[in-house]
């Protein structure tokens, strides 16, 4: 069994593999943050964060931290060479005008048509929408980072979402802690199994209809 | 309008009136006007209308106008790091409309230049496309936005010169160059202020032309 942590970097880990060289990419807050932590040497992306700033640096020493210097989590950062500051409306300007080639969201539910609900749940959580729309929107690519199942062991992967929808139709790739599922026109296919589980406790684990090939991969 | 007067936190509070449509600058605490909020927490105006990405925090920002029951509505974007507003909103007592953030930006924007709204494909079949309505346009579904102005903003800026000109501080800059070009009033809340030409033009941010007020913090 992973411990929260471990598979908060399994999903990061696997999801750094989508990553290219040269890429501008917006990673939403949680798990997405942990990406640049497992990224090969030789693949250097340019961070968006929506605040209002595109190419920055890791978290600084203690003692080191500027207030204003954050991400969109308030969490504290650093400039590097190349970095660009911008106001709020630029800095949508870029995500919507589809200047970044990704961004990974985190999620509460996604579907098989790849739609994604990480906004509300109505009556007991709302706490707004944020940039999650507009990135939905606007980027060529959405990926999403989610655990398998919720706390309570509801599978996130359903066949259409229950929850008020943050977009529709938008997600590309889905990376849990038990699978890597891609969106088709044709359905959701199961490409990838983590080494700690097995398809058959994925299919039990996923209440979207899986399409499982001949093939299916393992990431660890 | 250029050539702003000089004016204390106190004297800026005193221009917030009852009902008033209030723009905040900040992202989290960041970037904001705090000597100014402080001091309309102190003179206790109610019933505000706050234009915010987000009310920041109870104890920290604008989000102690909504913990001190100042504020009666808001447009923001996200309210998670503020528990008064959560309540507000949960209880009834405060109406809040969200905005996907970059729209909400947008439609300050649009204020600030004029415009009359725009076609956006951000929130098609969600709940944003049922409450605003939307426009086809060449075969293609937009929803309709709506511009949103504000009666004053209270923003943060690095420096100003004493013509009104402004520059920002890293990620502290935000939403309040946006913010000062679509409300009547805007007051900026600035760490500096220094002869008119002291700064670069290529360096400045926002325009003269945008401020009304300056409050020196401290």
């Amino acid at each position: 069994m992973l411990d929260k942590n471990q598979t908060q970097n399994l999903i990061a880990k696997r999801l750094a593999r989508e990553l290219h060289d040269g890429d501008v990419v917006n990673l939403g807050i949680g798990i997405p943050t942990l990406i640049p932590n497992h990224l090969p040497e030789d693949i250097h992306i340019i961070t968006h964060s929506e605040n209002g700033i595109v190419g920055f640096g890791e978290t600084p020493e203690p003692g080191k931290e500027d207030p204003d210097l954050t991400n969109a989590g308030a969490g504290f950062i650093t400039e590097i060479p190349g970095t660009a500051f911008v106001d709020s409306a630029l800095s949508f300007a870029i995500i919507r005008g589809g200047h970044l080639n990704l961004t990974v969201l985190g999620a509460l539910q996604v579907d098989q048509e790849g739609s994604i609900a990480n906004w509300m749940i109505p009556g007991k959580f709302v706490p707004g929408i944020g940039g999650a729309m507009d990135l939905c929107a606007g980027s060529p690519r959405v990926l999403a980072a989610t655990t398998h199942m919720d706390k309570h062991g509801n599978s996130k992967i359903l066949k259409k979402c229950t929850l008020p929808l943050t977009c529709s139709k938008c997600v590309s790739l889905i990376v849990t802690d038990m699978a890597v599922m891609e969106v088709t026109k044709t359905g959701l296919v199961l490409k990838e199994i983590s080494y700690w589980t097995n398809i058959e406790d994925v299919k039990k684990a996923t209440e979207a209809d899986l399409i499982i090939p001949e093939n299916v991969g393992t990431f660890e | 309008m250029a050539n702003p007067k000089i004016i204390t936190a106190e004297e800026a509070a005193a221009l917030v009136e009852e009902k008033c449509r209030l723009m905040c600058g900040a992202f989290l605490a960041v970037g904001s006007p705090k000597n100014i909020i402080d001091a309309l927490v102190k003179q206790g105006t109610k019933n505000l209308h706050l234009i915010a990405i987000a009310p920041d925090y109870d104890d920290k920002g604008m989000g102690k106008l909504v913990a001190s029951g100042q504020v009666t509505s808001m447009q923001i974007s996200w309210h998670g790091s503020n528990r008064a507003s959560q309540n507000g909103f949960n209880s009834g007592e405060i109406d809040i409309e969200f905005n996907p953030q970059g729209i909400l930006m947008e439609r300050i924007r649009a204020s600030g230049a004029g415009l009359g709204g725009f076609l956006s494909p951000v929130g098609l079949n969600t709940v944003i496309e049922e409450k605003r309505g939307t426009i086809e346009l060449d075969g293609k579904k937009w929803v309709l936005e709506r511009p949103i102005h504000g009666d004053i903003a209270i923003l943060r800026a690095k420096k100003a010169d004493k013509l009104g000109n402004l520059t920002f501080s890293k990620t502290a800059r935000n939403c309040n160059p946006v913010m000062a070009m679509a409300a009547k009033t805007v007051i900026v809340e600035v760490d500096e202020i220094v002869e008119t030409g002291e700064i670069d033009p290529e360096h400045v941010i926002s325009p003269s032309v945008f401020t009304d007020y300056l409050v020196l913090h401290k």
